[in-house]
């Protein structure tokens, strides 16, 4: 993660979203995201991850206007000074809810609604869906309706649509908040795989802490409007006190940890295992101790 | 005791097509139950649950709801007694205010108007909706949106809850909003159904669960004989709480519990009773 370079970086970003607004909703944030880093976004509704991910491809405040203080440069370039749909190329998006997003006859030109703005041609383009289908698991489905699909391939061809401008950053909103568990599996297995195979640069806010625990490389935690703590999965859960005044759950794993070394049963120096796979080891010791 | 939703040989077809969305399904309903309903989408769920509510009526069976049989009775004949809280507060809400909204249903039962202001005001406390009373419903975030379809079918007071995804969107927060409704809706003896994959909702709140699939009610039984019984999630895709799986591991390598746990707190007293064997 140390190794390589910036590609996102918030510099002192304060936004109000009207004149009259008193609250900013973004309140000085400072926050560098490396290539290849999965990031999740936790914090209650209203927090201001959303406006947050807007900052991203330039939305705010480039088409969402309101009173903007500081700098985001994303892939070197400043969002201020670039146009959202040079943006675009850099910055995929994908929302919570599917239907919000889809507007064509056929899932092919779905796909092709960005790209024509971007002035590919014909083979490029039936080239690129073919092989943005291929990456989230929906091959062949060029033809059908987008509204005939299950909500997870709806979701799942919201992800192509963003692959095919060919960004380095994908941003997604709470993805799998309108599909079933089938589906979130699947969101979830195509950006651990676009982040692992491909380089692809992930912000995911997302309430699911246990998955995002999984996953993410760096956990990014807001509320009101501020970052209050960001830091590998292992050193965010670590701050049981504070997640708990804001009203955040962390994974059940690590928060039975805390109880135990409460109830003096393990010491773990305030340092919980936050995967599955590292509780069964960490755990399994009460049990080693007492079967040798 | 009398079951308060009682389904024989349930079946549903939809006139649109041959796919069969519940078929042939027999349960008993008790008062006082919380019963989660599990599936994916297009299992049946939802089309099971609309016959309690006469939403949908069988193709053929029956379902019998407080002693009266559907089949011959408008929807608004059940509904003082049925409450349905959809997943979309927008197929629900309708009035110009929050606080019209809660109004409506309990004085279209004609209940006096101090009884209605009085079921307001505790609706308006239990869910935190102070600041929203005179908001439209529109103008308001869609996760608080959906507190204020729960509210608005909480101020009926009927004996049957039926919830359909009432966690999704939301953040922690309101979802121990929605486990509390849950919890004090027990306590004041009504019957609720909820339609979930919050997986933490099922294993901490609900006392039975019933499993569909392609139309089919695979298993009836406790959240702790769901989770343990890998293949029935497997098929299903649902994955335990982390917690639960912990417990499952730890039980697979060591024996180490009687059976899978569902909360931290079950968790830490298996390890307290397992360190005094």
């Amino acid at each position: 993660m140390s190794e390589s370079k910036p590609i996102i970086e918030f510099k002192d970003v304060t936004f109000w979203y009207g004149q009259n607004e008193t609250e900013p909703a973004l309140k000085n944030i400072n926050l560098t995201i490396h290539e290849g880093d999965y990031v999740a976004l936790l914090g209650l509704n209203g927090a201001g991850k959303t406006t947050l991910q807007l900052c991203i491809n330039g939305v705010v405040p480039n088409n969402i206007l309101g009173n903007f203080e500081g700098q985001v440069i994303v892939d070197g370039k400043d969002t201020l000074e670039t146009p959202v749909r040079e943006m675009a190329k850099i910055v995929g998006m994908v929302f919570d809810n599917p239907e919000f997003q889809l507007s064509q006859m056929s899932v092919g030109e779905e796909i092709a609604l960005g790209m024509e703005s971007l002035g590919y041609s014909y083979e490029e383009m039936v080239e690129t869906i073919d092989e943005v289908l291929d990456i989230v698991g929906l091959p062949g489905l060029t033809e059908r309706s987008p509204f005939g699909l299950s909500g997870g391939q709806q979701q799942r061809l919201s992800i192509a649509s963003a692959l095919a401008m060919r960004p380095k950053i994908l941003v997604m909103d709470e993805p799998t908040s309108n599909v079933d568990p089938i589906g979130k599996e699947e969101i979830f297995q195509v950006a651990y795989e676009l982040n692992r195979e491909r380089n692809m640069t992930v912000i995911m806010a997302e309430h699911e802490v246990e998955v995002m625990a999984q996953y993410a490389t760096l956990v990014v935690v807001m509320h009101e409007g501020e970052i209050v703590l960001q830091g590998t999965p292992e050193e965010v859960f670590s701050n049981v006190d504070l997640l708990k005044s804001l009203g955040l759950r962390m994974p059940q794993v690590a928060a039975f940890g805390n109880e135990l070394e409460k109830l003096g049963i393990m010491n773990l120096n305030g340092q919980y295992p936050v995967k599955l796979s590292q509780a069964v080891e960490t755990y399994g010791r009460l049990f080693e101790k007492k079967a040798g | 005791m009398e079951p308060i939703i009682k389904v024989e040989d349930l079946t549903h077809i939809y006139p649109t097509g041959q796919v069969v969305a519940v078929k042939d399904i027999s349960l008993e309903i008790n008062p006082g139950e919380i019963v989660g309903v599990i599936g994916q989408n297009g299992s049946g769920k939802t089309t099971l649950v609309k016959h309690f509510i006469g939403l949908l009526k069988p193709t053929s069976g029956k379902v019998i709801v407080n002693g009266k049989d559907t089949a011959p009775l408008r929807v608004q004949q059940i509904a003082a007694n049925v409450g349905y809280v959809y997943q979309n507060p927008n197929h629900q809400l309708f009035a110009r205010t929050v606080r019209e909204e809660l109004a409506f249903g309990p004085r279209n039962l004609d209940l006096p108007e101090d009884e209605v202001n009085a079921r307001v005001e505790q609706a308006v406390e239990f869910f935190h909706l102070e600041e929203l009373l005179e908001l439209h419903p529109y103008r308001i975030s869609f996760p608080l949106r959906k507190l204020v379809g729960m509210a608005s079918v909480y101020t009926m007071r009927p004996a049957v809850f039926i919830l359909d995804e009432p966690t999704t969107g939301q953040d922690n927060i309101t979802t121990q909003t929605v486990y509390r409704l849950i919890k004090k809706l027990r306590d004041e003896g009504s019957t609720v159904l909820c339609v979930a994959h919050d997986m933490i909702l099922l294993a901490e709140v609900v006392d039975r669960m019933l499993v569909l699939r392609d139309g089919d009610l695979i298993m009836d039984a406790t959240p702790r004989e769901v989770f343990s019984d890998y293949e029935i999630m497997s098929s299903t895709h649902l994955t335990p709480p982390q917690i639960t799986t912990l417990s499952l591991r730890l039980n697979g390598k060591f024996g180490a519990f009687d059976a899978a746990v569902l909360s931290i707190d079950e968790m830490v007293s298996e390890v307290q009773k397992f360190s005094n064997k």
